[in-house]
């Protein structure tokens, strides 16, 4: 019998695991996909809200900006980037700069701080590459950058370490209420725990209505987005919104963590909850929309695009609480934009509930820190070489955009929580995600993973699970 | 730090050849470093044959006509370091490189020639809106897991893009079992060889679809059907759509100089070729890094690389010896009406051989034009062509005698229609 038993291992699954972790309690994480960080939690715009952009009192503001400034510390102890690059909201129309008052003052309300109302000139020196209609912008020193991959895989490979049970390829199919606790049916077999933890994204409400007759519904809300390569990487310095006009909601324009520039998202209800397809006149929208606020942006210096689905809540509101029709069954549902920012305050709020309900008391030998993935490509020429020495497969490179070495590659597939395909390698390491777009490197990391994992083969090897393989036989099989 | 005269940049068909001609010119101090398991670049991958018919009147495949060469370097005792990746190239010719027994190493070059070649287009860059599943394949990757591994990324294949990799390919998958459906094509012509679409698409009966593309892709986990449009005025023209079921969708839309290490180096990149900009000695915007091959600018045929590798070599010795003249008049050669660009850029006629051969492109299909090279107003070459077409490298020939009697400001070359 478990004590509580997370389902999702998006971001606000693993916080959750992690500060749950905390308790001498024992706990699993039911994941549906091969790995971490699968769906919401993969595809979004990578930052850190400064938290003046969610309704004074929600428990959207409330944990926004808890989570944010609980970023450094965090980012610290995962050993993982984050940076605190600043956001304007650029206004582009005279008319318009009350919007601008109007954030200034919820920010101010929701505790964000640092706030200021720059004008023209000073934003122009501050983003030289802001758009000449800009009047002046609302400057939020507080917001950041983040890498959602390793936020999230950090913090479930923390919670692993801690003794938390990763299971994936888990879809729950069935939740039963038997008496004191639940019974959860998966394809990998029945789990039973005293609390459930919904933390399911896009499919919380097929959860949660799996326990509750007050059903509930989620929304798929698709945003689509242009990756652009690292030579547009310094085109701005800060995360640029727009303050939405008469035309609508523009795209932000930011840099990535790693040095690319990110542009997007559109916003599209859809059904689908796996519709995650890109689409011609999401695209166009993306393109159009980037030069309201950033002039000269380098759209043929897209390398990619993609499309990720927000878990909306019809309320626009995270729901963090237990169902009022089924005990000790949790929903951390509708965690939408600014999910990615809440995430550590969500799983503070989340264990505290536990902690309260259980009556645990904090083990004394719970590690908060967690280290990385060795990253040769931040030491030295000395360091480097005698890393080499050690284990040559460091000085092998693999992935040539992102100069990714198979030492490092090799470390994904026997870490904690290992990599088990092409995009769980390339979340971890990067291999695959530069301007080539893994063309090089993919048949490479196919045989490192062949090679390294005992159930994996050329011809199950895959890009993400499920049936995603690459290879379909051998050469004239079909002759 | 460990000294070297010439380090040479990639393995591949262009090193090779750099490499050969440098030793050949009286250079001992030559170093290739190749980030592959083995000498021949991406000609080991490219077993059907078609190569050498300049070079060795003969037809080769990639892997024999790099042996030819590889053979040579071998009897030549030319050094070379394989597995071995070059991390950077500074302005000052300090190469950085890597590799697993030696770690992480700098050689200070006297002379550096870029030979590194060049990769595919990928998808994100082409912009084409759908799902992200597996079984979307550069041609080139798919022709590795097949000629190489022996493995098959898909049974039934759409292509788009049809540059000469993607043609191949769809022989290649059709002689290896699969069903090759159709090949789309953005343009209204083909970016390959006219050989190629003969030999790899009629005789094979694939259709294809000119100015036609994939304008959506299906399938969450694998790639389950793409639909292809026709395109005007670069638009998809709606109504034209048509789905094919397929597992796999191979892309072979155009090849990219691979010139990261030349931007760290600061060397001058051309927005055309998005190669080198290079002189009458192959030589870049730093004094002693040559270039060539597709890192230079993108070849329909090896031979032209090796040809063009081979004055590098030369070139990259003759500048150690000090024996550049140190022109004092540079010559720049304009392209327009149709001509892309020229390789290379410009001219130093004191420091040229007595003949100088010119490789350009055109951008679209012309039939019954004359190519034409004007020395100022003067016409010097008025050549008639039946068809000039973007997937055929064009060349001429210029001499040192008629540039230094005539001592022009500008070499023009150009497509005339009379």
């Amino acid at each position: 019998m478990y004590d509580v038993i997370i389902i999702g291992a998006g971001v606000s699954g693993s916080a959750i695991a992690r500060e749950c972790s905390r308790y001498p309690l024992k706990i699993a994480v039911l994941e549906k996909c091969e790995d971490v960080c699968c769906g919401t939690s993969k595809a979004n715009s990578a930052i850190i809200h400064a938290g003046y952009d969610a309704k004074e009192g929600t428990l959207m503001a409330k944990l926004n900006v808890e989570g944010n400034a609980m970023m450094d510390e965090l980012a610290k102890d995962l050993d993982i980037p984050f940076k605190r690059i600043g956001s304007f909201v650029v206004c582009t129309d005279e008319e318009n700069r009350d919007g601008l008052t109007t954030l200034y003052n919820r920010g101010v309300t929701n505790g964000v701080p640092g706030l200021r109302i720059v004008e023209r000139d000073e934003l122009k020196e501050m983003e030289p590459n802001i758009s000449d209609e800009a009047v002046a912008a609302l400057y939020a020193p507080s917001a950041g950058i983040v890498c959602p991959f390793e936020l999230n895989l950090a913090m479930a490979e923390n919670a692993a370490e801690n003794g938390v049970e990763f299971y994936f390829d888990s879809p729950v199919e069935e939740i039963k209420k038997i008496e004191d606790h639940y019974e959860i049916h998966t394809p990998k077999g029945i789990f039973n725990t005293k609390y459930v933890i919904n933390a399911a994204g896009v499919y919380a409400d097929t959860i949660h209505n799996m326990v509750s007759e007050d059903k509930m519904e989620i929304i798929p809300r698709k945003g689509e987005y242009y990756l652009l390569d690292k030579s547009a990487g310094k085109h701005v310095a800060h995360t640029i919104f727009q303050l939405p006009t008469k035309m609508g909601k523009g795209v932000l324009v930011t840099p990535t963590v790693h040095g690319n520039m990110l542009v997007g998202p559109t916003s599209m209800d859809i059904e689908d909850k796996e519709g995650v397809n890109t689409t011609r006149k999401g695209l166009d929208e993306v393109a159009m929309k980037s030069s309201m606020a950033v002039k000269n942006l380098p759209m043929r210096d897209v390398i990619t695009s993609f499309a990720g689905l927000r878990a909306h809540h019809p309320d626009h509101e995270f729901i963090i609480e237990e169902v009022k029709d089924a005990p000790n069954f949790i929903d951390v549902a509708g965690i939408e934009s600014p999910g990615l920012s809440s995430c550590p305050a969500i799983g503070v709020m989340v264990a505290k509930m536990i902690q309260e309900k259980t009556g645990s008391v904090e083990k004394p030998d719970f590690k908060k820190t967690r280290k990385g993935l060795i990253k040769p490509s931040e030491m030295t020429l000395e360091e480097r070489n005698e890393l080499i020495k050690k284990d040559p497969r460091y000085g092998t490179i693999i992935c040539r955009c992102e100069m990714v070495t198979e030492g490092e590659i090799v470390e994904t597939l026997h870490r904690v929580i290992p990599a088990r395909s092409l995009d769980g390698v390339k979340r971890r390491t990067r291999a695959g995600m530069g301007r080539c777009q893994a063309g090089f490197c993919s048949p490479r990391v196919m045989e490192i993973l062949s090679n390294e994992v005992s159930d994996i083969d050329m011809y199950n090897v895959s890009k993400s699970g499920g049936h995603s393989n690459f290879i379909v036989g051998n050469d004239k099989e079909d002759l | 730090m460990k000294k070297v005269n010439v380090v040479i940049i990639g393995g591949g068909p262009a090193g090779l050849a750099a490499a050969l001609s440098a030793k050949e010119a009286g250079e001992t101090d030559i170093l290739i470093l190749e980030r592959d398991t083995k000498l021949g670049g991406i000609l080991n991958q490219c077993i059907h044959n078609g190569f050498g018919l300049h070079t060795f009147k003969e037809e080769l495949t990639g892997p024999e006509y790099a042996s030819r060469f590889i053979e040579k370097v071998k009897e030549q005792k030319i050094p070379y370091k394989l597995n071995t990746m070059v991390m950077d190239i500074s302005s000052d010719k300090v190469v950085t490189a890597m590799n697993s027994k030696e770690g992480l190493f700098q050689i200070q070059a006297k002379a550096i020639i870029l030979a590194m070649g060049c990769r595919e287009r990928p998808r994100g860059a082409l912009n084409i809106p759908g799902y992200r599943p597996a079984g979307i394949y550069s041609a080139g990757t798919a022709q590795k897991l097949v000629n190489i591994d022996g493995l098959m990324p898909g049974k039934e294949v759409v292509i788009l893009g049809s540059g000469d990799i993607g043609l191949i390919m769809a022989r290649r998958m059709t002689l290896e079992g699969a069903k090759v459906k159709v090949v789309a094509e953005l343009m209204p012509y083909s970016g390959g060889l006219k050989r190629n679409i003969v030999q790899c698409l009629d005789d094979f009966g694939i259709p294809l679809k000119l100015s036609h593309t994939v304008v959506d892709i299906e399938g969450k986990e694998r790639v389950e059907a793409v639909t292809i449009a026709e395109v005007k005025d670069g638009k998809p023209v709606p109504g034209t759509e048509e789905r094919y079921t397929c597992d796999t969708l191979l892309l072979s839309c155009g090849l990219i100089p691979e010139n990261e290490l030349s931007n760290q180096a600061g060397i001058e990149i051309s927005p055309i070729t998005k190669g080198p900009k290079v002189n009458e000695s192959l030589e870049t915007t730093i004094d002693g890094v040559f270039a060539c091959g597709n890192v230079l600018h993108v070849h329909d045929l090896v031979d032209f690389v090796s040809q063009e590798a081979k004055q590098a070599g030369k070139n990259a010795v003759k500048y150690l010896k000090d024996q550049e003249v140190k022109a004092t008049k540079t010559i720049p050669i304009q392209t327009d009406n149709g001509v892309r660009y020229s390789v290379p850029f410009v001219v130093r006629p004191e420091d040229m051989d007595d003949l100088l051969t010119v490789r350009f492109r055109v951008g679209g299909v012309y039939k019954d034009h004359f190519i034409s090279v004007y020395l100022d107003d003067e016409r010097i070459l008025h050549k008639p062509s039946k068809i000039l077409a973007p997937g055929e490298m064009e060349q001429i020939i210029l001499t040192k005698k008629k540039l230094m009697e005539v001592d022009p400001s500008t070499i023009r070359i150009t497509l005339e229609d009379k």
